[in-house]
């Protein structure tokens, strides 16, 4: 018995959707980030699934292309988190609110 | 045998996705995402994306996620209150993405339920590795290289924003 195609997309939207609410809902930038992880991998799930399914490699190599691109964010974002605690010595969101108008 | 390892893997996935959002210390939510990129990299192998699978655990597991529990553990934070004051817009919004993906589902999921059939990622013998460098350093090189260069754009930053006192010295 094989798994259709349409049960992969459902796994990766309840992914995704659950990194929304993350990225939304959460005050802390850590957990923001990891979120932001949670949506790269529900992509990356439904790469892999259409890429078993058309039989073709293609897009297995654009996963890879999103891990490369998803190494860079971590390691800019953590950056980022520790220039911020080293401003604030805090890392809510709430606590940053220079951008505002 | 197949459905019972997807359902098995996808549950578990959904439950993990589920706690990095909900668990209340950093700490536990990165352990928890840990748990999900296992079990993706299970899910990968039984879609025969066999290197895919190794690259998940080594740069997933073993290279991110170390460096989020390194600055978990460097920053060691104080508790605070666990969600935003926004969550009402949130609570709407992923409503809205809920009901629109039930809907979308229900409307389509009927016609023709497609099966990912086959296991020929692995094409004339070639392994599932063999293949993705086969198409990643004829059709992709350019993208290969651009993806090098992010990563070295990335690296820079990365060293320039947590450098200690940059500013402080030229101001």
């Amino acid at each position: 018995m094989t798994v259709p195609l349409s049960y992969y997309l459902v796994l990766s939207g309840i992914v995704f959707l659950t990194g929304v609410v993350g990225v939304l809902l959460r005050r802390n930038i850590i957990i923001i980030l990891l979120s932001v992880e949670l949506m790269l991998n529900a992509t990356n799930i439904n790469f892999v699934a259409f890429s078993q399914y058309f039989h073709d490699v293609a897009g297995q190599v654009f996963v890879f292309f999103a891990l490369t691109v998803a190494a860079a964010e971590v390691a800019v974002g953590l950056a980022i988190i520790i220039a911020l605690y080293r401003a604030k010595s805090a890392i809510n969101i709430d606590e940053f609110q220079m951008l505002k108008w | 045998m197949e459905q019972v390892f997807f359902f098995y893997f996808a549950f578990v996935i959904a439950a993990a996705a589920v706690l990095v959002v909900v668990v209340r210390k950093p700490i536990y939510s990165a352990l928890a995402l840990l748990v999900m990129f296992f079990h993706v990299a299970g899910l990968y192998v039984t879609l025969h994306a066999e290197f895919l699978a190794a690259v998940q655990i080594i740069v997933y597991a073993g290279a991110i996620l170390v460096l989020y529990l390194f600055v978990v553990m460097l920053l060691n934070l104080r508790q605070d209150d666990r969600y935003h004051r926004q969550w009402p817009t949130a609570a709407a919004v992923g409503m809205t993405l809920a009901i629109e993906a039930v809907i979308l589902t229900v409307m389509k999921g009927w016609t023709a339920p497609v099966v990912a059939t086959g296991t020929e990622t692995t094409v004339g013998g070639i392994s599932n590795t063999g293949a993705i460098g086969d198409v990643l350093y004829s059709t992709y090189l350019f993208p290969f290289e651009v993806a090098s260069l992010i990563l070295l754009v990335a690296m820079i930053g990365a060293i320039v924003l947590a450098k200690k006192d940059v500013g402080e010295r030229e101001a």
